[in-house]
C-alpha cells in the first residue's frame, strides 16, 4: 500500500477518536436508576403531567414546548390529553420530583443538578434527582443554567 | 489540487508555522473568553460592539473587492487581469472566512448561531448578512477552485460556472451594502445614520482590497516563480488606477460626512465626528488614530496621481497609506465612535484588552494561513503550467 | 480494486448523505409521534391581566427622596435576580434614575432650573410600539407581544448585542461575564440569565400572568402608573390625553409607551 504506514497509523488515531466516549464511560458506576420499578408503579398515583411512559420518552420535548409556549406565547396553562390542567412552570414537576419536598411522598426518583460546568458550586451531587436517569443515560441536562435548581437539590 | 500547499521552502514552512503560533495563542485566549465571557473584551454596556466586529466590517469590504477584477476580465473582456483574478477570489473566500470567524468569536452564545438560520427573520439586516456572506464564499470557491482545476488540466473551465462568475458581480456589491445597512438602518446612532454610509463603504472596500492585493501579488513575484503581472502588460498599473479613483472617491464622501455635521451645526451629528477629530467631553483617545487615517489617506492618493504610483519603492508605501487609512477608518473608528456619545450623550471610550487582540491576531492568522494555502496551490499550478 | 480518489469522495459522500437522511426519516417520525400524543392545550390563565397596550407614566412629583427612587430599583433587581458586578462596564441595569439633560436628547437648555435638571427621571425600557431593537433581531429572541410589551426569549438569544446598538435608550444590558456570583438576594422563583445573553426590562410580564402589576409599579406607591393605553377608562389613557406627558427621543419615530409626567413637578420651590 503506498505509504501504508502513514495511513495505518493515522486510522488508528481516527478509530481510537471515535470510540474515545465509550472508553472514557466505561467501567464507571452509572448504576441504573434506583427504586426505578418501585418508583414507576408509584408514580401511577400521584398523576404526572402525562403518563408515566409518554413523560419518560417526551419529558424534553414537552419541556421545550411548556418553555415555548410560557415565553414566546405568553400562555400559563396546560391541559393534558386527559382534560387535567397543570401551570405551565418548573415548579409543578420540581412540587413532586424534589428530593427532600414535603409533598414527595411518593418517594419519587428525581433530577438532580449535577452539573459541573455551572457555575453554583452549592450543587448537591446526591444520587437522587435527575443525576439517577441522567447518568444512567449519560446525558448532562443544561436546564439550571437559567432557573434554580429547586430546594433539596442545593446545599 | 490541496497537495500542492503540502510542499514548499523552508520560508514557506517558517511563515506556516509562525501563523500556526499565532493561531494557537490564540486559541487559548479564545478558550478563556468561551468560559468567563465576553467581559474578557474592553466591551461593556454602552460600546456593545468593539475589535471583532470592526474586522468583520472592514474584512467584508476586503472580500468585495474581488468584483474589481472580476468585473473588467469578465464582463468586459479585459484581458490584462487575467492571472490576477484568481488571486482576488481567493482573497475574498480568505477575507469572508475571517468575517465569518471574527461573527462568531463576538457571539455571545456562539453554540447557537444556527438559531439565525432555524429562527429567520425576515426584517433583520443581520439575518440577510448571514445568508449573502455564505452565499458569497460559496460562490467565490465554486468559481475560483473549478476554473484553477480547469487551467490545471489545460482546458476551459464547464459553462455553468460562467452563471456563478456573473452573479459573483452583484453579489459582492451585496454583501458590503447589507454590512452598511447593519449600522445606517439603525435610529439613534447619529455617527452611521446615514444615506451614505453604502457608498463609503464600497468605496473604502475597493481602495483598501485591490491595495492589499497588489501588495500581495508583488510578495508572489517575489517569493515564487510565477509573474502575475509580466512586464508589458500592466495589469498592475490598470488595477492601481482603480485603487486611486475609488479611495479619492471614498475621501471625498467623508469630507461630505463631516460638512453636513458640521455646517448644519446638529449636536448629534456633531459629537461623535468631534470625538474622533478632536475630543469630547476631554476623552480622544482615537484623535491620533483618526488623524493617522486621515495622513496617510491623503499621502496615499497624492503617491498613486503622480509617477510616483510606478516607482518601486513608492508603490507599495502608497498602497500600505491606503490601506491601513482604511482599516483605522473601518476597522476601529467607526465601530467604535458609533457609541459615542452614548444614548444618555456621554462619552464611554472603548479600550480593548490582550486577550481581545490575542484572539483577534489569531482569526487574522487564520487568514492568513488560509490565504497562503490557496495561493500556493495557484502558484504550484501555474509554475507546473509554465513548464 | 483501483478506486480513484474522486470515484471514492463521490461514494462516501452519498454514503453519508443516506445516512443523515436515513436517520432523518427516523427522527422525523419519531417527532410526530410525540406531536400526536400531546395534542392537548396551552392557554393563557384567567387570573392574568391583559390589555392591547401596556404603557407607563412616570409622575415625577412622586420622586422626590432617595428612598422613592430606591424603592423602585430594588424591587426590580431583588425579584429579577439582577446581579451587582460592581463596575459600570459590565453593569446590567433594568430600570434606574438619570437627569433631565441627560434622559432627553434635543440640545441643552442654560436657563432651565437646577431644581428641574436635577430630578430624577426614571429610565427603563420604552417597550416602543415601533421598536428598532425588534427589528433588528436576526433570531426573533427579542419580539413583540400583541399586548405592546417587548419581551425576550433568552433561550433563543445568540448574544450578537445587536438590538443594544439598536435600541435609541441605552436599555439593554448584556450579561459579559457569568451573573450568578453576583447576585445579592436571590429569587429563586425566577430564573437567572446564563453569560452571554442580552436582557432588560419586560414590564413584569412573569406577574402580569398570574394577575400583579410590575414590581416597580407596586414599590413606587403612586410614582409609577401602569395601565392599558388602548382602554379610555385606563388611569394611563386620561393621564396622557389630559395632561401634558413628555416622552424620550420622540423624534426617532419609535413611539416609546413610558411617559413623563412633569405637571405637577415644583409644586414646592417654586409656586
Amino acid at each position: 500500500m503506498y505509504k501504508g504506514g502513514k495511513i495505518i497509523a493515522a486510522l488508528i488515531i481516527f478509530v481510537a477518536f471515535l470510540t474515545f466516549p465509550f472508553f472514557y464511560n466505561m467501567g464507571k458506576a452509572n448504576a441504573g436508576p434506583e427504586n426505578l420499578a418501585a418508583n414507576l408503579k408509584q408514580a401511577a398515583e400521584p398523576q404526572c403531567v402525562e403518563s408515566a411512559d409518554y413523560m419518560r420518552t417526551n419529558h424534553m420535548q414537552l419541556l421545550n414546548d411548556w418553555r415555548q409556549a410560557y415565553v414566546r406565547d405568553g400562555q400559563t396553562e396546560y391541559t393534558n390529553s386527559q382534560g387535567k390542567t397543570f401551570e405551565v412552570n418548573l415548579d409543578t414537576c420540581t412540587k413532586c420530583h424534589s428530593t427532600g419536598s414535603s409533598s414527595n411522598a411518593a418517594g419519587l426518583s428525581n433530577p438532580v443538578a449535577n452539573n459541573v460546568g455551572v457555575s453554583n458550586s452549592a450543587v448537591d451531587t446526591s444520587d437522587q434527582f435527575c443525576v439517577s436517569c441522567h447518568d444512567y443515560a449519560s446525558v448532562k441536562p443544561t436546564c439550571w443554567d437559567c432557573p434554580f435548581e429547586p430546594e433539596g437539590a442545593t446545599k | 489540487m490541496l497537495e500542492k500547499a503540502l510542499t514548499g521552502s523552508k520560508k514557506y514552512w517558517a511563515w506556516i508555522i509562525f501563523l500556526l503560533a499565532i493561531i494557537a495563542v490564540g486559541f487559548m485566549a479564545y478558550l478563556k473568553q468561551f468560559t468567563y465571557g465576553l467581559g474578557l473584551t474592553g466591551m461593556s454596556r454602552d460600546v456593545s460592539w468593539g475589535l471583532y466586529i470592526a474586522q468583520f466590517t472592514f474584512l467584508v469590504g476586503v472580500a468585495a473587492s474581488a468584483v474589481m477584477l472580476v468585473t473588467p476580465y469578465y464582463l468586459h473582456d479585459f484581458k490584462k487581469f487575467g492571472k490576477m483574478v484568481i488571486f482576488g477570489e481567493f482573497l475574498a473566500v480568505s477575507a469572508v472566512i475571517m468575517c465569518i470567524l471574527f461573527i462568531f468569536v463576538d457571539v455571545g452564545q456562539p453554540m447557537r448561531i444556527l438559531n439565525v438560520l432555524l429562527y429567520p427573520q425576515l426584517h433583520s439586516v443581520m439575518f440577510y448578512d448571514m445568508c449573502v456572506l455564505c452565499g458569497y464564499l460559496a460562490i467565490n470557491i465554486i468559481v475560483g477552485w473549478t476554473s484553477l482545476a480547469a487551467e490545471r488540466k489545460g482546458t476551459h473551465p464547464p459553462k455553468w460556472v460562467k452563471f456563478f462568475v456573473y452573479l459573483s458581480v452583484p453579489w459582492a456589491f451585496s454583501i458590503h451594502t447589507v454590512t452598511a445597512f447593519l449600522y445606517s438602518g439603525l435610529p439613534g446612532r447619529h455617527f452611521w445614520a446615514t444615506a451614505i454610509m453604502a457608498a463609503r463603504f464600497l468605496a473604502s472596500a475597493f481602495a483598501a482590497g485591490p491595495s492589499l492585493l497588489v501588495l500581495l501579488l508583488l510578495i508572489v513575484r517575489k517569493v515564487s516563480k510565477f509573474d502575475p503581472d509580466p512586464p508589458g502588460v500592466g495589469a498592475i498599473q490598470s488595477l492601481v488606477k482603480i485603487i486611486r479613483y475609488a479611495m479619492i472617491a471614498n475621501v471625498f464622501f467623508y469630507i461630505c460626512e463631516v460638512f453636513t455635521a458640521f455646517y448644519s451645526s446638529m449636536p448629534g451629528e456633531m459629537h461623535p465626528f468631534e470625538y474622533v477629530f478632536v475630543g469630547l467631553h476631554g476623552h480622544a483617545s482615537l484623535v491620533p488614530f483618526m488623524w493617522t487615517a486621515t495622513f496617510l489617506a491623503f499621502l496615499g492618493i497624492l503617491l498613486l496621481v503622480f509617477p510616483t504610483r510606478k516607482n518601486k519603492v513608492l508603490l507599495p508605501i502608497a498602497l500600505l497609506s491606503i490601506f491601513f487609512a482604511n482599516w483605522i477608518d473601518k476597522g476601529i473608528v467607526l465601530i467604535i465612535a458609533g457609541f459615542v456619545p452614548n444614548s444618555f450623550d456621554r462619552v464611554i471610550e472603548y479600550f480593548p484588552t490582550s486577550n481581545e487582540i490575542s484572539i483577534v491576531l489569531g482569526v487574522y492568522a487564520i487568514g492568513f494561513l488560509l490565504l497562503t494555502v490557496l495561493y500556493k496551490v495557484a502558484i504550484s499550478v501555474r509554475e507546473e503550467k509554465a513548464q | 480494486m483501483s478506486i480513484n480518489r474522486r470515484q471514492f469522495l463521490r461514494r462516501a459522500g452519498v454514503v453519508t448523505a443516506l445516512g443523515l437522511g436515513g436517520s432523518f426519516a427516523f427522527t422525523g417520525l419519531r417527532g410526530t409521534v410525540a406531536e400526536a400524543a400531546s395534542d392537548a392545550g396551552y392557554k393563557t390563565s384567567d387570573k392574568s391581566l391583559t390589555a392591547k397596550h401596556w404603557a407607563m407614566v412616570v409622575d415625577m412629583s412622586k420622586f422626590k427622596s432617595e428612598d422613592d427612587i430606591k424603592r423602585v430599583t430594588e424591587s426590580c433587581v431583588n425579584i429579577h435576580n439582577i446581579p451587582d458586578f460592581g463596575n459600570p462596564k459590565d453593569e446590567i441595569m433594568w430600570i434606574w434614575q438619570d437627569d433631565y439633560e441627560h434622559t432627553f436628547s434635543g440640545g441643552d437648555n442654560e436657563y432651565l432650573t437646577e431644581s428641574f435638571k436635577e430630578l430624577p427621571f426614571m429610565v427603563l425600557c420604552n417597550h416602543c410600539e415601533n421598536p428598532p431593537c425588534v427589528k433588528a433581531c436576526p433570531t426573533g429572541a427579542t419580539f413583540k407581544r400583541s399586548d405592546g410589551i417587548v419581551d425576550m426569549d433568552y433561550h433563543r438569544c445568540i448574544g450578537c448585542r445587536f438590538c443594544m446598538g439598536a435600541c435609541p435608550f441605552g436599555a439593554r444590558s448584556f450579561n459579559y461575564r457569568d451573573p450568578r456570583p453576583f447576585i445579592k438576594k436571590t429569587n429563586p422563583n425566577f430564573p437567572t440569565r446564563t453569560p452571554g445573553v442580552v436582557e432588560k426590562c419586560t414590564f413584569c410580564v412573569e406577574r402580569l400572568a398570574k394577575g400583579e402589576i410590575p414590581a416597580c409599579v407596586e414599590a413606587s406607591k403612586g410614582g409609577l402608573i401602569f395601565g392599558d393605553l388602548d382602554d379610555p377608562n385606563s388611569e394611563v389613557r386620561k393621564i396622557v390625553s389630559t395632561k401634558f406627558t413628555i416622552r424620550r427621543k420622540t423624534d426617532l419615530g419609535t413611539q416609546p409607551s413610558v411617559y413623563y409626567l412633569i405637571d405637577r413637578v415644583g409644586g414646592g420651590e417654586h409656586a
